[in-house]
């Protein structure tokens, strides 16, 4: 045996076992599910999810685990249990029919009971027993065991049988949940379960705050594990419950250099030239109508150009009005949405509270797995929510997103025309890039202009750029800083115009120089050759008299030679005779 | 009530020979022959020998009389030790 295989083995032995729910989130927070064999607690007032959330750890389990459960419901008949689910997908009675489930109503009614002497429970546990057996249970749900209270009137022997219950289930070895309603102030159940059920304790809330309802659940108590101990939020939907294990804020997320264009050339060229990091959070912020929308979609469409999945969040505008404008600017995205590249998820930001939103964007983005998500825009949210809500809820979801290595881009409005240091939900600082359209407003015109404020880990251009919507697109050009200024839009294009004409007379000057200098070249050459011409004459003359010079010197030698001869009467015949 | 008519269709559930059991099956028997003579029958129900019975008649405790007949049903829980109310229970002496 191996060294890691021991210590494989001895945690084993340490942990205590659990079996999973099989409810999205629920078993993150439980560290891997409700403490096997043993009865856990769930509690909340009326309403909060009690019943779907034990229904579906048996459905879950009898599905997904492949281990079959028995509902017994105090309260509702199976009929309606059945038709509860229904809707969440679940069928009941097929579950039932492959034994797999198997549901029992109590029925319990004070006007049909009497009672007189001496009873125990025993027939509850031996219907009990019988149901596990019959399918070999290793799930139990008791909704809501308290009204046995209502329709009995022993105490007595209730509280003692219920002890007794509970033995009976960690006897039969089976991982059960008890489910019981809030008592008044503080207390945990009505009936005061929470003193049977020692192990495990979820409470369930309800909570209605600034007329938004959000659902919270909580782990209060595990024994012999550790467990999440925040609140947490869950949604039910038609896929059933989500949980959120939201705060997992361990800075430990990888990272990747990779890049992706913003879908816009000249936005990429500011940014080292690459465009943004693969995974990372972009924030476009900036007042009302400046173009956040575009930027957004232009990013959309740029992801979808390179067959990547893009999630688009829209808190505002319908899907096909987005869609209908972006045409407007040489976008079409319908493309992309029937290819099924794109998806849009629109939904008023009231619709529900801010926690059910994450959990919304969350499950959208678990389903699609996106390569991009676009939020449009942020601000919106904060009309649920308080800024240090809105705030807390974007850190978890910027999280969550760099875990999953998907890029992520936010759009927000910022409410005054005096731009802020700070945006109003404060993300500023946790984004990663971080890029602000402005109003220019001058000469009677609005003009755009867009720059970096921040771009972590990378090159990124300090300037201001006009940003340009037109027919044909987004575009970035250089605003024209003068001596009056900063210049955008037709001041731009006049003072351009005013330094092409510039341009066009200097140009102008230039080639009449030219010619000059070429003429001026011309004669000097002419000059020159002129000047050789005559240099060349000189030469030559000088040459002849040194040529006539040397002639004479010779000829002068030739006759002093001769006449030396002759002087002395040497035969001068001899040599010539010689040489005939 | 001179007729030997079956007026009344009584069941006992009891979960085997427990002392409670024991005490309302003679309790019950001894109210029925002083009041109902010739006109019950009562049938014991063992759920630890049929235990998927205990779901028809909706039995959690034990021992459990339940009155199928005349309609409504009528379930008394407990060792049927007080005579008074059981003859209520069961509408034989007006309430």
């Amino acid at each position: 045996m191996t060294k890691s295989h021991k210590k494989q083995q001895q945690t084993d032995i340490k942990s205590l076992p659990k079996t999973p729910t099989g409810i999205n989130g629920l078993d993150e927070i439980t560290g891997g599910g409700l403490p096997q064999g043993r009865p856990t607690l769930i509690c909340g007032e009326a309403g909060c999810g009690k019943t779907l959330m034990s229904l579906e750890f048996i459905v879950r389990g009898a599905l997904m685990f492949n281990e079959p459960g028995v509902f017994m419901a105090f309260e509702e008949k199976t009929d309606e249990l059945a038709l509860n689910v229904a809707s969440l997908g679940f069928d009941l009675y097929e579950l039932q029919d492959k034994k797999k489930v198997k549901l029992d109503h109590v029925h319990i009614d004070r006007s049909e009971i009497e009672e007189t002497g001496e009873y125990d429970l025993e027939g509850l546990f031996i219907r009990l027993g019988h149901a596990i057996d019959s399918i070999g249970a290793k799930r139990v749900v008791l909704d809501t065991i308290e009204n046995l209270f209502s329709g009995l009137s022993n105490q007595t022997i209730l509280r003692a049988e219920l002890r007794r219950l509970f033995a009976f289930l960690k006897n039969k070895g089976v991982t059960a949940i008890i489910t019981g309603e809030k008592g008044d102030g503080g207390a945990l159940t009505r009936q005061g379960l929470e003193e049977y059920v020692s192990d495990c304790v979820i409470l369930l809330d309800h909570r209605v705050i600034n007329q938004i309802s959000t659902r919270r659940l909580r782990v209060v108590k595990y024994r012999g594990s550790q467990h999440g101990t925040n609140e947490y939020p869950f949604l039910i939907d038609e896929d059933g419950i989500s949980v959120l294990p939201v705060t997992s804020l361990v800075l430990e997320k990888a990272v990747s250099s990779k890049r992706v264009s913003s879908g816009i050339p000249a936005l990429d060229y500011m940014l080292g030239g690459q465009g943004f990091f693969h995974g990372s959070s972009i924030l476009v912020s900036g007042t009302a109508g400046t173009g956040k929308t575009s930027i957004g979609a232009y990013f959309a469409a740029e992801t979808c150009k390179q067959k990547k999945k893009c999630l688009y969040f829209a808190f505002e505008e319908s899907p096909n009005q987005i869609i209908r404008n972006m045409k407007s600017i040489n976008i079409d995205l319908q493309p992309y949405v029937n290819s099924g590249l794109l998806r849009f998820h629109a939904s008023r930001p009231t619709l529900y509270g801010l926690e059910m939103h994450l959990v919304a964007i969350y499950k959208l983005i678990k389903q699609f797995k996106p390569a991009t998500v676009i939020l449009d825009p942020i601000t919106n949210l904060i009309t649920v929510g308080s800024v240090s809500e809105v705030k807390s809820m974007l850190v978890r979801l910027i999280d969550f997103l760099q875990n999953e290595q998907i890029t992520v881009m936010f759009t927000a409005l910022s409410l005054n025309t005096v731009v802020n240091e700070q945006t109003d939900e404060g993300v500023s600082s946790l984004v990663d890039t971080w890029m602000l359209v402005r109003d220019i407003e001058h000469n009677g015109e609005r003009n755009r202009g867009l720059y970096i404020m921040k771009s972590r880990g990378m090159k990124h251009s300090n300037q201001v750029r006009e940003f340009i919507i037109t027919d044909k697109g987004l575009d970035l050009v250089d605003v024209y800083l003068g001596p009056e200024g900063v210049l955008t839009g037709s001041a731009r294009e006049a003072q351009q115009l005013k330094e092409r004409t510039g341009v066009a007379l200097r140009d102008f000057a230039v080639l009449r120089k030219d010619k000059e200098i070429n003429r001026k070249r011309k004669v000097l050459e002419a000059k020159i050759s002129n000047l050789q011409a005559e240099f060349e004459s000189v030469e030559e003359e000088l040459n002849r008299i040194y040529y006539e010079d040397e002639l004479k010197q010779q000829i002068m030698d030739k006759n002093r030679d001769e006449i030396t001869k002759m002087r002395r009467g040497i035969k001068e015949e001899s040599p010539t005779k010689k040489k005939k | 009530m001179e007729t030997e008519e079956i007026n009344y269709e009584l069941r006992l559930y009891v979960a085997g020979k427990t002392a409670k059991s024991a005490t309302a099956l003679s309790n019950l028997k001894k109210y029925c022959e002083e009041h109902l003579k010739g006109q019950y029958a009562i049938e014991v129900i063992d759920l630890l020998v049929k235990p998927q019975l205990a779901e028809g008649d909706q039995i959690f405790a034990i021992p459990t009389l339940v009155r199928k007949v005349p309609e409504p049903i009528r379930k008394i829980i407990g060792d049927l030790s007080n005579e008074e109310k059981v003859l209520v229970g069961l509408d034989i002496r007006p309430r």
